[in-house]
């Protein structure tokens, strides 16, 4: 071995104390540096980007906002209150159209009297769905009680207008503060089995609410649901169907057995390759031919079932590809303890594949969401449906933006809040498991 | 390149003792992946407490030999019987051998989205149905035994290898099998790890386990292998006790691999 070259050795005379680190570096300009202006390319983007915002957002902020319209009876009256009071000629938004048909952009055409039903059966998802998606009923907390809040403003205002206590005093109301009782007494993660049976049971009891006929419960036929009612509908069956099925899809897929396999394989390739529109007019109106005469299928259901078999061949392909990415390792330690097939499928694989296919899965959920519009085009009313009804109405004739902005927010609301729970899902399994 | 080999705590043979009870027996077993022919014509007869040092070039059928054992592999002809059962197609049998059988994997194949805790309580409390505070007692003293027991709460990404390992070991011994089959155990490892993984399996061995070690580790295959096997193009080439397979081996390609391994 070579001696070592002089000057070499060394060692350390005192440990530095640590310092703050140099002021550009931490906080907001640093923030703006790394962000905005981190090189000539992003800085001219930044530069570009704030003009356009500059040039476009004040009057996007005039047109909904300053110079809007809430009350009116008529897009013509609409008009003349915008010239009236900012000046001739100038346009804003005409929300007044939102504000007279929002009833029907929510029920469709539900009997008014009966529309308790579909508001218990909105707030008895919202507790459904929370022992499914958190461990503690917590939220459930914030829910009903930002429902009162909003109970209790309407009902502020009734009172001012002279109406009385009439909002207060609903069956909506009286459930939310059970519900709100019970969450804040029961709301424990020891409690959740039992708010799970609620989440089984809450199928059947979301159909006798919302279309009746047994238990003294009026029988409201399927045409007269629609509007965002319809939308979610059909929108939660499908999200809601469509994973347990597509799950067993994708493990179909993956099976030994031929016949399953390929059932599996020729289901979702056939369903994937078909437009949802086609499936939807078969759902509308091939189905009739095939179905023995005077068989009364309802319309609803008919179209449930396809949108659900649609998702569902879409989802089949997502936990599939979860199902790939995990290391054969995994299956074989499963085995080789001595796991049965369903045991390794529900203890080890299916945790592990479903939680990296959650960005497809929701992927999915969102697209099938949006997808639930298609059904304006086989005749049911749900609210695109609703649009043309009320655009050719002779008061809202012309109306355009208002409408459809409004069905796209609501839209973004429920897709976002949806893209939301999921990044809250995935950071809250990776602080699990760190590889 | 003796530093090539690890070298582990030194063995008290006076507690390595093989009884004359059969635990595996394998007769004429072949299999094919495809048209090609794997595993030729094996005999082996495992006896309860030995333990065996499986060796050969990679490709060699050694990994897949064990792996036929429990049946993740399996074999197109002959018989493979542990502790009196014998491997059929029929599922049952498959679970029973498996119960009876632990395994440690090469890439230790711990289940990352479960606590370590999890991972070993897993098996006992679903397969041999044992209540849950029970399961978590023997593996907090089998976590004890292979001296992790303060990592009971943290998950697989947070260990380091030999410590995953250790884990796969204790998981593994939680189904209190009869027989522990090892593939490559340290072939993951940085070798500081080797040491402590093959250290953990030295204690298994003392306290009478029957084990087969795929491994390449000649100074654990010396301290407490009774037998070594060595395997080359899916058959056995040569078997003895290591003092003989080491220092007098007969077949040709048993001293090519043993100079290529050893670096003499």
């Amino acid at each position: 071995m070579a001696a070592a070259p002089p000057h070499v050795a060394y060692v350390a005379e005192r440990f530095y104390d640590d310092e703050a680190p140099p002021p550009s570096t931490v906080g907001f300009t640093a923030w703006l540096r790394e962000n905005l202006f981190s090189s000539p390319l992003n800085s001219a983007l930044t530069v570009i980007s704030v003009t356009l915002l500059a040039l476009y957002l004040p009057g996007l902020f005039q047109w909904a906002v300053t110079h809007s319209v809430w009350n009116a009876s008529s897009l013509r009256e609409c008009r003349a209150i915008m010239d009236a009071s900012f000046g001739e000629g100038v346009r804003g938004a005409c929300w007044a159209v939102i504000n007279e048909r929002f009833m029907q952009l929510i029920y469709g055409f539900y009997p008014s009297a009966l529309r308790w039903r579909p508001n218990i059966a909105f707030v008895l998802l919202l507790i459904a769905m929370i022992p499914v998606l958190f461990e503690t009923m917590r939220s459930l907390l914030w829910i009903a009680g930002g429902g009162l809040a909003i109970k209790a403003a309407t009902t502020v205002v009734s009172l001012a207008q002279g109406d009385g206590f009439g909002p207060l005093q609903s069956p909506t109301t009286y459930f939310m503060v059970g519900a709100l009782v019970l969450a804040y007494f029961f709301g424990g993660r020891e409690h959740r089995r039992k708010w799970l049976i609620l989440s089984a049971l809450f199928p059947v009891i979301a159909y006798f609410l919302l279309w009746g006929g047994a238990f003294g419960l009026d029988r409201v036929p399927s045409s007269r649901f629609g509007g965002f009612l319809l939308t979610m509908i059909i929108g939660v069956t499908g999200i809601a169907a469509s994973l347990p099925i597509g799950i067993a899809l994708a493990l179909g897929r993956r099976s030994d057995m031929v016949f399953i396999r390929s059932i599996s394989v020729m289901f979702i390739e056939f369903i994937r390759g078909v437009p949802l529109i086609t499936l939807l007019f078969v759902a509308s109106t091939l189905l009739n031919y095939f179905l023995p005469p005077g068989t009364e299928f309802d319309l609803i259901l008919r179209v449930l079932i396809m949108v659900t078999l649609f998702a569902s061949a879409y989802m089949a392909e997502v936990v599939r590809g979860g199902l790939a990415a995990l290391p054969k390792g995994q299956y074989e330690a499963a085995d080789a303890m001595g796991l049965t097939y369903w045991q390794s499928m529900r203890l080890i694989i299916l945790p592990q594949a479903l939680k990296i296919s959650i960005p497809g899965i929701v992927n999915t959920f969102i697209g099938l969401f949006k997808d639930t519009t298609l059904v304006a085009v086989i005749g049911l009313l749900d609210p695109l449906g609703l649009t043309n009804p009320i655009r050719a109405d002779s008061n809202w004739n012309g109306i355009v933006w208002e409408l459809y902005g409004f069905i796209g927010f609501v839209f973004f609301l429920f897709c976002w809040g949806m893209s939301q729970y999921s990044m809250f899902l995935e950071r809250k399994l990776r602080a699990g498991d760190r590889r | 390149m003796d530093d090539a080999i690890v070298e582990p705590r030194p063995v008290d043979r006076t507690k390595l003792s093989v009884s004359d009870e059969l635990s595996i027996e394998i007769a004429n077993l072949n299999k094919w992946y495809g048209e090609f022919h794997v595993l030729k014509n094996i005999d082996l007869s495992v006896y309860k407490g030995e333990r065996i040092v499986i060796c050969g070039p990679s490709g060699s059928g050694k990994s897949t030999l064990i792996r036929c054992i429990n049946a993740l592999e399996e074999h197109q002809k002959g018989s493979i019987s542990v502790n009196g059962v014998t491997l059929t197609s029929d599922l049952k049998k498959v679970d029973e051998v498996r119960r009876e059988v632990g395994m440690v994997f090469q890439h230790f194949n711990l289940f990352p989205h479960l606590t370590i805790l999890e991972n070993c309580t897993l098996a006992p409390i679903w397969v041999r149905k044992m209540p849950k505070q029970e399961a978590e007692e023997l593996a907090m003293q089998l976590l004890t035994r292979v001296k992790i027991p303060e990592q009971a709460h943290k998950y697989p990404g947070q260990l380091s290898g030999g410590q995953q390992q250790r884990v796969a070991i204790a998981r593994a011994l939680c189904m209190r099998p009869k027989v522990m089959l090892f593939d490559e155990p340290t072939s993951a490892l940085d070798p500081e790890m080797i040491k402590e993984v093959l250290d953990t399996m030295i204690i298994l061995a003392e306290e009478g386990m029957t084990m087969l070690c795929v491994t390449h580790e000649m100074g654990f295959a010396r301290q407490v292998a009774n037998r070594v096997i060595f395997m080359d193009r899916g058959q056995i080439v040569e078997q003895n006790e290591p003092e003989e397979f080491f220092h007098n081996p007969r077949n040709d390609r048993t001293k090519l691999f043993l100079s290529q391994i050893l670096g003499h």
